[in-house]
């Protein structure tokens, strides 16, 4: 059924016809609207039987969903930025104890400085946590996404994120098609553990392991993660035939049979993109797009399939590896190793600066010149980084770097006056 | 269950580590002798009786104890429980009244008409014991245990010897003597009394016995020189005591005066002051704390109104009067004359001052050594002459009923392996349960339960036993007091802190046992072993 | 004579078990086939405090819910020692996640199963959470009092052995004033942990008003398995703080660790009693009163007090605390409440 509505209140309705059993709620921007939507329907008693639970952390959050889904319940809950790493310990331990809980985040970059917009850095910081990470473009998809996801997670016994752009698509009002209890019913079979605590069957789940035994342990996680691969588009495909659309998958290309140039980027950004190479390629720009909609496990041969025929690969991420450059990008290049193609890293939209076409237009075309630094920060206001820069090293107590660079961009000084 | 590997494990699977390997010390289940037990001159295995007691099993209890001591009902009221002095709950509260449940114990046994065995075998032997008293009984009970064919000469016209004859029936009834004898003659043992053996050898030969056993008692009072007049009556306590029997009561008069300290001037004073004496003063050159009396007794004898003049001796008597000489004691604790002098009004002297043995049965008997007044045994209670053995009053040693009993107990065992041509080898005792091996903690509190005595009137006034029995609930209250020193009495204390599980309980009886494969040695069992049954031992290696 | 019932059995209710008893009314470890919820074969230390505790408290667990029972386990001695790989000690269906989150995966464990309830499961399946001090009073305090707050029907046990043990006996904020312990060592001016209240968790759980909160220790089984026992028959969030000694933190011989544990209670340096709804219900009185210096003395964590120069000092500061402890808990007189 289409219905216009909120990506966060889309993303509840769409959890809870994958009837959650428990469901774990902390507040966070930008998720926030979904787990309150999610509390209305377990209160009104529309999602029966489900628990609510109300906890007093994300670090709570995560290690109720872990006490949940040990003993059996199908478990569901949201988080971002802070929150996610402030349940970091509890997500490592969730996916290294195989237990299938669904999160979706909400993404949001990470302080210091503190700030509540969207980037990538929250769910990358994570990316090595043993959970599966698939990113959302639209609010259809994030909606879908959550639907295949507890059909992967369960089926891998291994807890995925969904990741959704905070605000760009949470608070965004859109048309989405819902699906039917009966359609998710028939897609998403009951949830049977692979293991589960029961009186009947006591086991010890938990146990200490030295030397002897880690690194099996490890590799089994790596060997799982990998299965997804193969499962995922055989789900996708299915998706399709009871619900009527696609979504999901591995990768998505646009307009890149003959493209010498590709674009690679995850999530909301992809739909700016798209219609910025449209405009190039009818200017004729031999330009395309590569989206990448599973991060972990990353689908590294259709990532090489996909862009091995390009001369030079712009990642734009939005997320930076401090120190290095970009996250996606080294991804991306250990994907392409020993091909003759230069990947360039865009840092871009990090702290939910906006990302315009004009600036995309201005980027591309530089980059088809290869006129590109191979790290470079999209829209950086290179003055004031500058002058900071010179303060710093001219006074050792020169102040706080962000209420300088403020002031220099005159955001300060205009409320001031 | 499809289980990832490692992380998930099946349960208990730990048992394949055997912690066992820890160990250092180990600890071992043992027995120590409870200081009741090895208290008690008869032998008797008072904490084993006792546990039956507690469940309430009475008759069990009661075959227990007389395993050892056939005379419960009598000992219950007249030992002098050496067994409560030595018992380790007076560390925790006051001893365990164990004298007071023997004779609960023995009262129901004659109640209820409960039997001794008979023997499962004849030896074929036949044992002669010369002497009705506690030894004499004691040793034809466990003599007829053996098998063997027994006889008793009784010189007296009752059994009990002592018993009878030295003890006041306020303090035995004879009712209580005359079923306990019974008993014993129900087993199949003859006695044959106004049988005064006058010589041994001779009636062994007459009534082909293998072997005797004498056990005659020390029947004849002591003397003591004190100048008196003629009028003055002056008699010995034996005599009064054994007149209190017969047909003549002893006439004493108003004023009776007692000479001496000891339990039997206790008893004549009493029993003077019941057969109406207005006063009964006993005189004793010493001090209370040094009279061998039992103190008991004589706070009993002070209730009854019995007057004592400690540190005196009698230097004449007069017709209704004594001098007596104030004593004092010198820096070595000994009694001097102090020159002082004082008047007592007396119509008779009663002279408690011990008694001797008649031996003239032994005469010509080779090999025999006398001493002191009595006869010498060896170890093994035989006197110089192989096949006569004697205990009781009649051989050196204290002279109590418990002593006794003991002596006939001991000498029936090693008359037995003699007539076997064997030797009796005691086991060997195990080491005393003193209180520094016990956790008293796991005791709760619980006060010893006093059996009830007569109304001093009537004590004053009449021969009803002065003090009476516990019922059922207070005796087993009293039972359930016991420490149960050194024994296992399975409270699942090493069953239940063991944290290694090392401790395999093995049912109801059967206590319980080590799992050295997961013990570690850590010794919290030991030290929470409330009775010291546990010890730990160093590893061998 | 005034009548005695014959109730008194020989050791009255002190020993684990008692053949006199009625099978009934023996301690759940009296039993021959107790649960054993926790086997043989574990890696505890010689005289563990903790194990003994663990099987005490979920032994009796077990037997007040008839099986039906899942343990979650914090990080720490007791899930180092039971579950090294490839073997388990335990018998009970059980988890461990992390060090600070037992009472959480608890919260979600018992949210599981309410759901289960309500789809038709038909056992009463019930959830226990356990950990040491650090893992209660310090680390996962935070989803403890998330736990308590919002009433989950778990019931928490926190093991106090006064310290961090497993990493190598560091300070909690459950160690006892003037302890020594690897991070509060025994020199400069103050020697041994700092003075102060430290984290009474059992007040804070009482201040969350939750259904029942106790305190125990492994030298009182009757006591403990009365107090698991009742807490299991309430639902809602529920707090049981067991003092548990640990020979080689303290410095204590393995046999001694249920005599100092006794100690502690008796000497008031620990209160035992148990409360509902934030009020104190009852007080485990002390049966033989007696000065801290004997709990204090054998155990080496305070051997500084007891040198050349006994620190009378701080021994007199103990011994107010022990004091407070006996006054506000009316340890002397059982309460009489």
């Amino acid at each position: 059924m289409l219905k216009q509505m909120e990506g966060s209140r889309a993303v509840a309705e769409a959890v809870a016809l994958c009837r959650p059993e428990v469901i774990c709620a902390y507040p966070i921007s930008p998720q926030t609207h979904i787990v309150e939507a999610l509390g209305e329907f377990v209160k009104d008693g529309s999602l029966a039987p489900c628990e609510f639970i109300n906890v007093e952390s994300e670090f709570a959050a995560m290690s109720v969903a872990i006490g949940s889904s040990a003993a059996g319940a199908r478990t569901y809950t949201a988080t971002a930025s802070q929150g996610l790493l402030f349940m970091a310990e509890a997500v490592y331990n969730a996916s290294g104890l195989g237990l299938p809980i669904v999160m979706t985040v909400a993404n949001r970059a990470i302080g210091a400085p503190i700030n509540i917009w969207n980037d990538h850095t929250d769910a990358l910081s994570q990316r090595d946590s043993g959970w599966l990470q698939i990113f959302a473009e639209t609010n259809q998809e994030a909606l879908d996404l959550h639907i295949q996801g507890f059909r992967l997670a369960e089926e891998l016994s291994l807890p995925i994120m969904v990741c959704m752009d905070g605000f760009i698509l949470t608070h965004a009002y859109e048309r989405v098609d819902m699906p039917t209890q009966e359609q998710v019913d028939a897609y998403l079979p009951k949830y049977e553990p692979r293991q589960v605590l029961d009186p009947a069957e006591p086991v010890s789940i938990g146990a200490m392991v030295g030397p002897e035994a880690f690194m099996e342990v490890r590799y089994l996680a790596h060997a799982k993660q990998m299965e997804a691969l193969k499962l995922i588009p055989a789900y996708a495909a299915e998706f399709k035939s009871v619900f009527g659309r696609d979504s999901g998958g591995l990768v998505h290309t646009y307009k890149a049979d003959d493209a010498e140039t590709m674009v690679v980027a995850m999530g909301s950004v992809l739909g700016t993109i798209k219609d910025t190479v449209d405009e190039m390629r009818a200017a004729g720009h031999k330009i395309g797009v590569l989206g990448i909609t599973l991060f972990r496990p990353f689908p590294i041969a259709q990532v090489r399939a996909a862009l091995q025929g390009a001369q030079r690969v712009v990642v734009l991420e939005k997320s930076l590896a401090v120190g290095l450059g970009g996250i996606l990008a080294t991804n991306v290049r250990m994907a392409l190793s020993a091909l003759p193609i230069d990947v360039y890293t865009v840092v871009a939209g990090i702290g939910g600066r906006p990302i315009t076409m004009r600036s995309l237009h201005g980027l591309f075309r530089r980059a088809e010149q290869d006129d590109i630094d191979a790290v470079t920060f999209l829209d950086l206001n290179r003055a004031v980084v500058d002058k900071q820069l010179d303060r710093e090293r001219a006074k050792r107590r020169s102040g706080p770097a962000a209420e300088a660079m403020l002031r220099d961009v005159g955001v300060v000084a205009a409320k001031l006056a | 269950m499809d289980k990832p590997f490692a992380i998930t494990l099946d349960p208990g699977s730990s048992l394949a580590n055997k912690t066992g390997s820890w160990r250092t010390f180990r600890p071992v289940y043992l027995d120590r002798l409870p200081p009741c037990n090895a208290a008690c001159p008869a032998g008797e295995n008072i904490q084993g009786w006792l546990y039956h007691a507690e469940s309430g099993d009475y008759e069990q209890a009661w075959r227990a104890l007389t395993e050892n001591n056939p005379l419960p009902a009598i000992m219950g009221r007249v030992c002098y429980h050496p067994c409560q002095g030595a018992c380790n709950r007076q560390f925790v509260d006051s001893a365990v009244g164990i004298n007071a449940v023997e004779r609960f114990l023995g009262d129901e046994a004659i109640k209820r008409g409960w039997a001794f065995g008979k023997p499962m075998k004849r030896s074929g032997k036949r044992v002669l014991v010369v002497g009705a008293g506690p030894s004499g009984l004691s040793a034809a009970y466990h003599l007829a245990r053996y098998g063997h064919a027994v006889e008793i000469h009784e010189a007296g016209p009752f059994a009990g010897g002592m018993m009878r004859f030295g003890i006041p029936k306020y303090r035995l009834p004879r009712e209580v003597i005359e079923a306990e004898v019974q008993r014993i003659l129900d087993m199949g043992v003859t006695l044959k009394l106004n049988t005064k053996v006058a010589n041994i050898a001779d009636a062994m030969k007459a009534g082909h016995f293998d072997a005797a056993f004498l056990a005659v008692g020390a029947h004849i009072g002591k003397r003591a020189f004190i100048p008196a007049a003629d009028a003055t009556r002056i008699v010995d306590a034996i005599s009064v005591l054994r007149s209190m029997e017969g047909e003549e009561k002893p006439m004493l008069g108003r004023r009776v005066v007692v000479y001496g300290g000891g339990n039997t001037a206790i008893d004549v004073a009493r029993t003077a002051k019941r057969m109406g004496a207005e006063e009964a003063i006993i005189v004793y050159r010493r001090t209370r704390e040094k009279a061998p009396a039992h103190d008991s007794e004589i706070e009993e004898a002070l209730q009854e109104g019995i007057m004592v003049k400690w540190l005196s001796t009698i230097k004449q008597a007069d017709a209704g009067e004594i001098t007596i000489e104030k004593m004092a004691l010198d820096d070595k604790g000994f009694p001097q004359p102090t020159g002082e002098f004082e008047k007592l009004a007396a119509d008779s002297v009663v002279l408690a001052l011990g008694q001797d043995v008649d031996l003239g049965l032994l005469e010509g008997v080779p090999g025999l050594e006398v001493k002191n007044g009595v006869v010498q045994v060896g170890p093994n209670m035989m006197t110089g002459h192989a096949g006569i053995f004697a205990g009781g009053d009649m051989v050196p040693s204290e002279r109590t009923v418990t002593v006794a009993v003991g002596h006939g107990k001991k000498a029936a065992r090693h008359i037995d392996a003699w007539l076997a041509g064997e030797a009796y080898a005691p086991p060997p005792k195990h080491e005393v349960a003193t209180f520094d091996k016990l956790n008293s903690w796991y005791y709760s509190e619980a006060p010893h339960q006093v059996r009830p005595v007569l109304d001093i009137i009537r004590r004053q006034s009449t021969f009803e036993e002065v003090v009476q029995g516990l019922d059922e609930g207070n005796t087993q209250f009293e039972a359930r007091r016991c420490l149960s020193c050194g024994n296992c009495f399975e409270c699942d204390n090493c069953y239940g802190v063991c944290p290694d599980n090392a401790v395999i309980k093995l049912g109801p009886g059967k206590r319980f046992q080590f799992n050295y494969d997961y013990c570690k040695g850590c010794g919290v069992c030991a030290t929470e072993c409330p009775c010291g049954a546990i010890k730990m031992v160093p590893e061998e290696n | 004579m005034s009548f005695q019932p014959v109730k008194f059995y020989q050791t009255g209710t002190f020993t684990v078990g008692n053949r006199l008893l009625p099978p009934e009314e023996r301690s759940v470890q009296a039993q021959a086939k107790r649960y054993n919820s926790i086997n043989s074969g574990h890696r505890a230390c010689q005289g563990c405090g903790e194990a003994l505790g663990a099987r005490y408290a979920i032994d009796a667990a077990m037997e007040a819910v008839d099986g039906q029972l899942i343990c979650a386990n914090a990080t720490g001695c007791l899930e180092v020692f039971s579950t090294p790989y490839p073997e388990t000690s335990w018998q009970v269906p059980w988890i461990h996640s992390l060090f600070g989150n037992t009472a959480a995966v608890a919260t979600g464990i018992a949210a599981a199963l309410k759901v289960k309830k309500q789809q038709g499961e038909p056992r009463n399946i019930r959830v226990v959470a356990q950990g040491g001090d650090g893992g209660t009073t310090d680390i996962g305090f935070g989803c403890l009092s998330g736990m308590f707050e919002r009433n989950d029907d778990v019931l928490y046990i926190c093991y106090d052995n006064g310290g961090y043990m497993n990493t190598g006996i560091q300070r909690s904020s459950a160690t006892p004033p003037a302890a020594r312990t690897a991070t509060t060592m025994a020199v400069g001016a103050e020697p041994g942990n700092v003075f102060g209240q430290g984290k009474f968790v059992p007040a804070i759980a009482m201040a969350h008003e939750i259904p029942y909160v106790a305190t125990a220790t492994v030298a009182d089984l009757r006591d403990l398995e009365a107090k698991v026992r009742r807490a299991m028959e309430i639902r809602g969030a529920r707090y049981i703080h067991i003092l548990v000694p640990c020979p080689l933190g303290w410095g204590t011989a393995s046999n001694e660790t249920i005599r100092i544990a006794r100690l502690a209670k008796e000497t008031g340096m620990f209160p035992v009693f148990e409360a509902e709804h934030g009020e104190v219900k009852s007080v485990l009185a002390i049966r033989h009163p007696l000065p801290v210096e004997e709990y204090l003395k054998p155990q080496k964590r305070y051997a500084h007090l007891f040198g050349k120069t006994p620190q009378v000092e701080v021994i007199a500061r103990l011994q107010e605390l022990a004091d407070r402890n006996i006054r506000k808990y009316g340890l002397l007189d059982g309460g009489e409440r």
